[in-house]
């Protein structure tokens, strides 16, 4: 499903196709192009010793921004680790990712304000939890009975290629299937698990595995951010309207290293990358906008402008993040705290002031 | 004898085992291509052929579940789970088929399986990712669990896990792969269910394995200058079985003890090994047992915390002097 070809031209589908004003499609290109930036910054400031780590999304940009931009407030997201583009389209500012990737934090948006679940590492595990989160939804009358209203709301879980072959996923498959569940499947097939290709993980296109659980599955250009947008839109519809659940196959590229611990050369071949690039999500954009002569030069200036503004801003804020006070690690074990803990952090300040009376290092 | 790293060791003989037996063969994810997140498997899908060294798809349940059936059937698999923490998806497999075929099948099925897997913190790798759990496996009758804490324990322990009947979990420790020591050149493997006194002393002694093992032999050497104290070291080696006698006796003759552990205090290793020496040694104690362990918390992942949740060798010396000090046989300078 294409309804922006690499080249920038607009095709027509006869189920999916959009209706997009320039402005809307300027948004997109705008949010592709700063969550961009954000992500090469935050890969710059990993590579300088700032960050611990950094998961890049390049590559990924129209499928993230796609599916969150479809997204209404009240839907729920459960992202992996590598969705910054849908937590930008959720509200949550870059800086904010910064804490969990310098270790400074452990994450410090509100899920429940923001509806964007925390980061989750364990690979396929958050896809049971949106399931469990989507059959509340249900069991609460959120959905529509039917069809869609404005006061409904569903689920969209992210995960990888990779996670397909976990366990937990397809049990959450199965569930999500049977409850009738408004959740929609949003794989990222970037092509890679860490140096695992996609043929290590299926015989089959993924979202042909839709069908064996009983509902549909469709495969969408991922760098597309328009054909992303509709089809996500029309299976948040599906699911709002309890035609629920939907796999979205988001067929796309990690044009960088898995993380920065990562070196895809020992993988894989560079033409393959040169291959994809020819299909970037955000050229496309700007071609099309170009042609169409919804944005000049003056707003593509514009956008860059911003984009360095913000990428400024992440550097200045990622250098001032204060270093947790060591009592901080004992708040958090416990909901409503724990007499044994208390008790073990009234000890052990105990034990680092004897370090500060000498001087002396832990 | 050559030197080498504690990764090159399991390396070689993984090698090694491999060219010596045909039904040896590794699964696992990243372990060929990549040749292992930790590179032990380098230069092995090269040797071997991808019918021997298998990528695995993302399902630990899945490829360790297959590796039981291989076993059963008279391979001899050595599984790579990328850390512990992963084995938690495939516990199932592990705790309850790996472990009980062999009785529950009335012995007509043998399980000759290698799980290699490390654990360890202190790589800032957060909470889910940094966790000590081989309590979880050494808990089950029907595993062995061997846990070596430098390269030449690495070789022979890992020589025997590999011929040895039953499903054994392989500690490894993500802070000593790079750890390097003498390593024997014959292939001769190692008794699994065996401790060692890593170091002799007279004073008091240190029950540890793997990471701790190497931190408690430093510690020792360290406070022999500092505190003119003679600290003997028992490496445990193997969890399962494990080996009380050497533990007892060295008590027996130090009459005093700290063991560590790198995962949480309550209801863990120490405390099994404390039991043990109440059992064997209580006439001879001139003290009560102290336990280093880390801190009762989800490991967090700001370095600063995560250092300071982890045990390190000043807790251990702090744990060594307080226990001399209540012996009364006070050796250091200063008790903090
Ligand atoms: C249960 C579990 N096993 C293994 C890992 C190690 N691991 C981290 S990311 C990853 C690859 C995931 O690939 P995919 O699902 O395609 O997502 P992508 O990283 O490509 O976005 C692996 C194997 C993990 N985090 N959790
Ligand atoms: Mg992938």
């Amino acid at each position: 499903m294409q309804l922006l070809t690499p080249e920038g031209e607009r095709v027509a589908h006869p189920h999916f196709d959009i209706d997009i004003t320039p402005d809307e499609l300027r948004g997109l290109y705008r949010d592709m192009v700063l969550v961009r930036r954000a992500d090469r910054e935050s890969n710059a400031l990993q590579r300088q010793g700032q960050l611990g780590i950094w998961v890049p999304l390049l590559g990924q940009e129209a499928a993230q921004i796609g599916a969150g931009r479809a997204m209404r407030p009240r839907d729920m997201a459960f992202p992996s680790y590598r969705e910054h583009g849908v937590a930008w389209c959720r509200g949550i500012d870059p800086t904010e990712l910064l804490g969990i990737f310098r270790g400074t934090d452990h994450g410090s948006w509100d899920p429940m304000a923001t509806r964007f679940h925390p980061y989750t590492i364990v690979i396929g595990n958050q896809c049971l939890n949106a399931v469990g989160y989507a059959m509340g939804q249900r069991f609460d009358g959120r959905i529509g009975d039917g069809h869609d209203s404005a006061d409904a709301e569903a689920t969209v879980v992210f995960f990888g290629d990779g996670a397909t072959s976990q366990g937990d996923v397809n049990e959450a498959f199965v569930w999500g299937a049977v409850y009738d569940a408004p959740v929609v499947f949003f794989c990222q097939n970037n092509q890679w698990a860490i140096s695992e290709p996609m043929e290590r993980q299926s015989r089959i296109p993924l979202y042909q595995r839709a069908s064996g659980y009983g509902f549909p599955g469709i495969r969408v250009d991922g760098n597309d951010v328009l054909a992303t947008l509709a089809v996500t839109r029309w299976a948040l519809e599906e699911c709002r309207s309890g035609n629920g659940p939907v796999l979205i196959e988001a067929f796309t590229y990690r044009m960088d290293a898995h993380t920065t611990s990562d070196d895809p050369s020992r993988y894989r071949l560079a033409d393959e990358l040169e291959a994809w690039k020819l299909k970037d999500p955000i050229e496309r954009v700007k071609a099309y906008l170009h042609r169409q002569q919804w944005a000049d030069g003056d707003y593509f200036a514009e956008v860059e402008r911003e984009s360095d503004a913000l990428a400024a801003r992440l550097r200045e804020y990622c250098q001032r993040m204060p270093v947790p006070s060591a009592d901080r690690m004992f708040s958090e074990v416990y909901a409503n705290g724990s007499s044994a803990v208390s008790a073990q952090r009234d000890e052990f300040l105990t034990y680092l002031s004897q370090f500060e009376q000498t001087g002396g290092e832990r | 004898m050559s030197i080498m790293t504690y990764r090159q060791a399991l390396r070689d003989t993984l090698r090694t085992e491999m060219r010596r037996d045909p039904d040896v063969l590794l699964l696992g994810e990243e372990i060929g291509v990549f040749e292992g997140s930790y590179k032990i498997t380098a230069g092995l899908l090269a040797e071997f052929g991808e019918k021997r060294v298998r990528d695995t798809p993302i399902a630990e349940e899945g490829f360790t579940g297959a590796a039981i059936g291989a076993a059963m059937l008279g391979l001899r698999p050595v599984v790579e789970i990328m850390t512990i923490n992963f084995s938690l998806l495939a516990l199932d497999q592990i705790v309850n088929h790996a472990a009980k075929i062999y009785g529950m099948f009335g012995g007509q099925a043998r399980v000759p399986l290698v799980i290699r897997t490390p654990g360890g913190g202190g790589q800032q790798l957060g909470a889910t990712h940094s966790q000590n759990i081989e309590l979880y496996y050494a808990f089950v009758p029907g595993m062995k669990v061997v846990a070596p804490s430098n390269p030449a324990d690495a070789k022979s322990l890992l020589l025997a896990a590999i011929r040895d009947d039953d499903p054994v979990l392989f500690l490894e420790n993500l802070a000593l792969y790079n750890a390097k020591g003498e390593v024997p050149d014959d292939d001769t493997p190692g008794e699994i269910g065996r401790a060692a006194v890593t170091r002799p002393g007279r004073d008091i002694t240190v029950v540890a394995y793997s990471r701790m093992a190497a931190v408690a032999l430093t510690v020792a050497e360290r406070m022999a200058q500092t505190d003119g104290i003679d600290i003997e070291v028992v490496d445990l080696r193997s969890l399962r079985p494990l080996d009380r006698e050497t533990v007892v006796d060295s008590v027996r003759r130090t009459h005093c003890a700290v063991v560590l552990e790198d995962d949480w205090l309550t209801y863990g290793i120490g405390a099994e090994i404390a039991a043990t020496i109440s059992d064997g040694a209580f006439d001879w104690l001139d003290a009560p047992v102290r336990r280093v362990a880390m801190a009762e918390v989800p490991l967090p992942y700001a370095k600063t915390l995560e250092t300071a949740a982890l045990p390190s060798a000043d807790d251990v010396t702090t744990a060594i002097r307080q226990t001399l000090a209540s012996v009364g046989r006070r050796a250091g300078k200063d008790i903090p």
